[in-house]
């Protein structure tokens, strides 16, 4: 692992990959080294954020000899996401991928995601496949509004706009489920290393 | 009875701010929070609130609240002209108003964002446990406007008796540390970075201070997968014109960071509007 600094109150711990990723965030959380306020997946990248400088002189130090363990999340139950597949770049993605709506449909739900960091906006999440291959472009220009809900694919991705905002992924369907909602506990619906699945409506 | 305050006009943007939502960032939500939070707990102390209480962040000035029940307020943050019912009191001290009583908060002679804090606090309900506004995501309260009654909530048992309130805030170059990705620009734009005196564009907001400058050149174009992202860190995006993150950031990024600002610099970048210059040092090793 690299040690990256980011600021007197965080530090950037850059891993293999993203199996990599979600061992080092489970391995963090199970310490619970004192100060931690976050622990921030990314695509390569562990970010921690602590409470005051001194927190993070302790912090560095324990990483090295941080205690393995199992991601809780890996072994829970998926989130069942209900998708109509409807979206306007269904045929495009299809396309792309070299296949039939229908097959992409089947690909999508048949595929077991694992939600690998969360984004750009509360309740946003990256999903990475176990399955099959992915690999879509995004769009050329971004769409001004994307609707929220809408079901997406990108690169290697997929994922779910949880309120409308600009975008230039692919959108494939439309979900009701909420992404975010401030009076749940937890707010967020798909949380990192947790597993998801999509099921088609009519 | 719950005490009120009542907004009868705004300026540019009057936010509901405090100490911001930690604790929630891998879940994409930006810890937000006061612009100037030197600022906004100073403001409490001098009303004797909890410094996590909400005030009001007030965007160049033009503010005119009452106090429907009277209470105690005290600004901080930017030079800017304060009156209580037609009368100059200022900044840094508190003062009593009456049920009634109308307080002003005019346009900085310095600075950008000011903080009123009232006794008790603006009470109004928490989400994910802060009153702040979020101007990325839409979390927390609307902005104000002229109309808006908040409710505050009880006043703490005694106000500090305080005869004068220094707050000095560092001048000069503003001190940064190095970034996770310094050496994704140049070794010239690193240089330029630190030689070049920015300018503070019209399009800054709570998500970051947007620069104008010499343009910095990348030394590698690959993708970076996205990344934390803090505020104070200090951005380089395809355009080559940094941008420094502010309270309402995003919490991740796929552009490089090349710099990250210091602790005790972070309270300035709340103070920097449209037009202000500022210039960059490495502070030194600790």
């Amino acid at each position: 692992m690299r040690l990256l600094p980011l600021g007197d109150r965080a530090i950037i711990v850059e891993v293999a990959d993203l199996d990599a990723v979600h061992r080092l965030a489970a391995d963090v959380q199970t310490a619970s080294p004192p100060g931690i306020v976050d622990v921030v997946p990314g695509a390569r990248t562990v970010t921690l954020h602590v409470a005051t400088a001194e927190d993070l002189d302790v912090v560095r130090r324990r990483l090295a000899g941080l205690p393995r363990t199992e991601p809780a999340t890996a072994t829970a139950a998926p989130v069942r996401i209900d998708v109509h597949y409807d979206g306007p770049d269904l045929a495009a993605a299809a396309a792309a991928l070299d296949i039939s709506i229908d097959t992409l449909v089947e690909r999508h739900t048949d595929e077991a995601w694992r939600v690998a960091f969360g984004g750009f906006a509360p309740g946003f999440a990256y999903l990475s496949p176990t399955t099959h291959e992915w690999s879509v472009p995004r769009l050329p220009a971004p769409r001004p509004s994307v609707p929220a809900g809408s079901v997406a694919l990108a690169d290697t991705w997929s994922g779910i706009y949880p309120q409308a905002s600009p975008g230039g992924w692919l959108l494939i369907g439309r979900t009701d489920a909420r992404l975010f909602d401030v009076d749940r506990d937890p707010p967020a619906l798909l949380r990192p290393g947790g597993a998801v699945c999509f099921r088609s409506l009519p | 009875m719950t005490r009120r305050l009542t907004i009868m006009a705004v300026g540019p943007q009057v936010l509901v701010q405090d100490l911001g939502r930690p604790g929630h960032r891998a879940v994409g939500v930006s810890p937000s929070g006061a612009a100037d939070l030197g600022a906004h707990r100073l403001a409490n102390r001098l009303v004797g609130n909890p410094e996590s209480l909400a005030g009001l962040e007030v965007l160049a000035g033009g503010l005119t609240v009452r106090l429907d029940d009277g209470g105690v307020i005290a600004v901080a943050g930017a030079d800017v002209p304060v009156e209580v019912d037609g009368r100059s009191v200022g900044r840094h001290r508190a003062t009593h108003v009456r049920v009634g009583g109308v307080v002003t908060i005019g346009r900085p002679r310095s600075g950008l964002r000011s903080t009123l804090a009232v006794a008790g606090g603006i009470d109004v309900a928490p989400v994910l446990g802060s009153r702040s506004t979020d101007v990325l995501s839409g979390l927390g309260p609307d902005a104000l406007a002229a109309g808006d009654v908040l409710p505050l909530g009880d006043p703490p048992a005694g106000v500090p008796d305080v005869d004068v309130v220094v707050r000095p805030l560092p001048g000069g170059a503003v001190l940064i540390g190095h970034g996770p990705r310094g050496d994704w620009i140049t070794s010239d734009a690193q240089q330029e970075l630190l030689r070049s005196a920015w300018t503070v564009t019209s399009t800054s907001n709570r998500v970051g201070v947007r620069l104008q400058g010499p343009v910095l050149a990348r030394a590698r174009t690959d993708e970076l997968p996205s990344e934390g992202i803090v505020r104070g860190a200090i951005q380089v995006p395809p355009d080559g014109q940094p941008v420094v993150f502010l309270a309402d950031h995003p919490v991740t990024g796929g552009y490089p960071i090349v710099g990250v600002v210091v602790d005790q610099h972070l309270d300035r970048l709340g103070q920097l509007g449209p037009g202000d210059r500022l210039r960059f040092r490495r502070a030194t090793q600790r």
